[in-house]
């Protein structure tokens, strides 16, 4: 329990350190990097800013992440259960994967012109249901026929077997793959805060610092980036211990 | 008249796979009566683990019928038992909540008491007592298969469909379970089908041992097995048993298409 926050602790301070002596060596001046201990002085600044705009991100990206999850999984389910629909949905979901998410950017704020949160949300969405999808159709469908056979055996209906068996038995994968989801929903967030900047989110925070030159500033919003990519991952995790923490062996 | 709690007449089936229809079954004859254990043998492939679904209702024949209790076998029904090699546990739950698993299907309006005192007992007969609140994970691969046995009898079937239940097993633990399937039996009246590629096994548990003809497979060979049912091991060691498991070994190379001395 101790190593389980000190050592995370003094890995981060040992990486502070590192890039204050980084650009110390270097005098490297502010506008080519800015070094940790401007960092306090820029967030006591715009500390109400960070608040808010914060606080717009990590909702959008969280409502973007939980239909992710809904829609990942309705469709993980039809194509786990249906080989017709995995033949025939996989090129498509393949395909729309691949296409760079940036690209999409004005094409969603075209057509819902204004629409700034449900444009976030969407984005957030769209970038990260996809391995949510992709693990819970791997998951069902090699599901070994035993362990369907011991219920349906008893006259168990679809449902129950995927309440009882399927479902419980594809967590460990849909947390590994939520994982991976949420902080792809965090850059489908921010990269409508950024590419199409309508004054919400850190997206626009830092938007705003490069506009001003403000550079210990724009740092500043990538590292709340990270500490609330930090946080939102370890909701995960934790969710995960709750949910599947059955799957987890002892360490050795 | 059915007469057998398992009636199966006649039965063909071919399934269905890329290069055309592959018949695995044709003309199978299985007669088990109430109460009574058949083990069945066979090539590998031959089509035993397709007996097994068939029986449970899982699939249909192509041809013939498949006869429980003097019912027509038309789906699955909530009577019947399964054990597979595999024991197939579920992890997130603990052993005690593995065996109940079929209870929560068959009797949902069974309170968890009650539920948890049948499983008790079942535990208790197989010697799992003390173990109920552990992972499946924690549990020897004997142990597990213990405890899958109890979930497949926990709801009281009338029928055990069994498929290489002991396969996976060193030979001592197969032992002792052999020892536990037959105490079962005198402990709980259900009638078995037992799967398997050990003909000591059959010849130990079962009361009648089917033999099974390559693939397609029909009913080659059925033996009679008269043993005292409070047999033990030693009976393996005993002529009349070797008698029987020569014959058994020569039905299985006529099975597998080898020329063979007849005895
Ligand atoms: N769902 C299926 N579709 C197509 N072919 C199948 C299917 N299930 C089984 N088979 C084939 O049918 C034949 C019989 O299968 P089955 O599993 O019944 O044999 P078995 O006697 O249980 O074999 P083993 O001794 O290896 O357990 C095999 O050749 C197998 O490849
Ligand atoms: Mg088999």
């Amino acid at each position: 329990m101790l190593g389980k926050i000190v050592v995370p602790i003094v890995a981060v301070l040992v990486f502070l350190g590192l890039w204050e002596a980084l650009v110390w060596v270097n005098n490297w001046p502010n506008y080519k990097m800015a070094s940790p201990s401007d960092l306090p002085p820029a967030f006591w600044k715009y500390k109400e800013l960070f608040l808010v705009m914060g606080w717009q991100t990590l909702w959008r990206t969280v409502v973007g992440l939980f239909i992710a999850v809904v829609v990942g999984t309705a469709l993980g389910m039809v194509i786990g259960f249906s080989r017709i629909a995995r033949e025939a949905l996989y090129p498509l979901l393949i395909g729309f994967n691949a296409i760079p998410k940036a690209t999409l950017v004005p094409v969603i704020s075209l057509i819902f012109i204004g629409q700034h949160d449900f444009n976030t949300i969407l984005m957030a969405f769209t970038i990260s249901f996809f391995p949510i999808a992709v693990s819970v159709g791997i998951g069902l469908s090699t599901l070994e026929p035993e362990y369907r056979d011991i219920l349906r055996a008893l006259g168990a209906t679809r449902f129950t077997i995927f309440r009882k068996i399927a479902l419980p038995k594809t967590l460990p994968e849909f947390f590994g793959a939520l994982k991976v989801a949420a902080t792809l929903a965090f850059i489908g967030t921010n990269l409508v805060e950024i590419v199409s900047p309508h004054g919400r989110g850190l997206g626009a925070l830092f938007k705003s610092g490069e506009t001003n030159g403000d550079y210990p500033l724009m740092f500043a919003v990538l590292i709340a980036l990270a500490f609330l990519g930090i946080i939102l991952y370890y909701a995960v995790v934790f969710l995960e211990r709750i949910f599947a923490g059955w799957a987890e062996r002892e360490a050795t | 008249m059915i007469e057998n709690l398992i009636e199966i007449k006649g039965v063909k089936h071919a399934y269905a796979t890329a290069s055309g229809p592959l018949p695995v079954l044709d003309g199978l004859d299985v007669s088990v009566p109430e109460g009574s254990f058949a083990a069945v043998v066979g090539p590998s492939g031959c089509g035993k683990s397709t007996l097994t679904r068939l029986v449970a209702g899982l699939m249909k024949p192509d041809e013939g019928e498949v006869w429980l209790h003097g019912e027509r076998v038309r789906g699955p029904r909530k009577t019947v038992g399964m054990a597979f090699q595999n024991p197939v546990l579920l992890e997130w739950r603990t052993i005690i909540d593995n065996v109940i698993l079929p209870l929560e299907i068959v009797a949902p309006r069974m309170s968890r008491a009650d539920r948890i005192a049948r499983a008790m007992e079942l535990l208790e007969m197989v010697g799992l007592t003390g173990f109920e609140n552990k992972r499946p994970s924690e549990l020897s691969g004997g142990m597990r298969q213990r405890a899958s046995l109890c979930r497949s009898l926990v709801h009281k079937p009338d029928v055990l469909i069994m498929d290489e239940p002991f396969g996976a097993l060193d030979n001592f633990t197969r032992e002792d379970l052999w020892q536990t399937m037959r105490d079962l039996r005198r402990a709980e009246p259900f009638t078995t089908i037992l799967i398997t590629h050990d003909l000591t096994e059959s010849v130990f548990l079962g009361d009648q041992v089917i033999v099974l003809s390559g693939r397609p497979a029909r009913t080659q060979y059925v033996m009679q097995v008269d043993l005292p049912d409070d047999r033990t091991l030693d009976v393996l060691y005993t002529p009349p048993v070797a008698d029987m498991l020569h014959i058994l070994r020569d039905q299985i190379k006529i099975a597998q298409g080898r020329d063979v001395e007849v005895h």
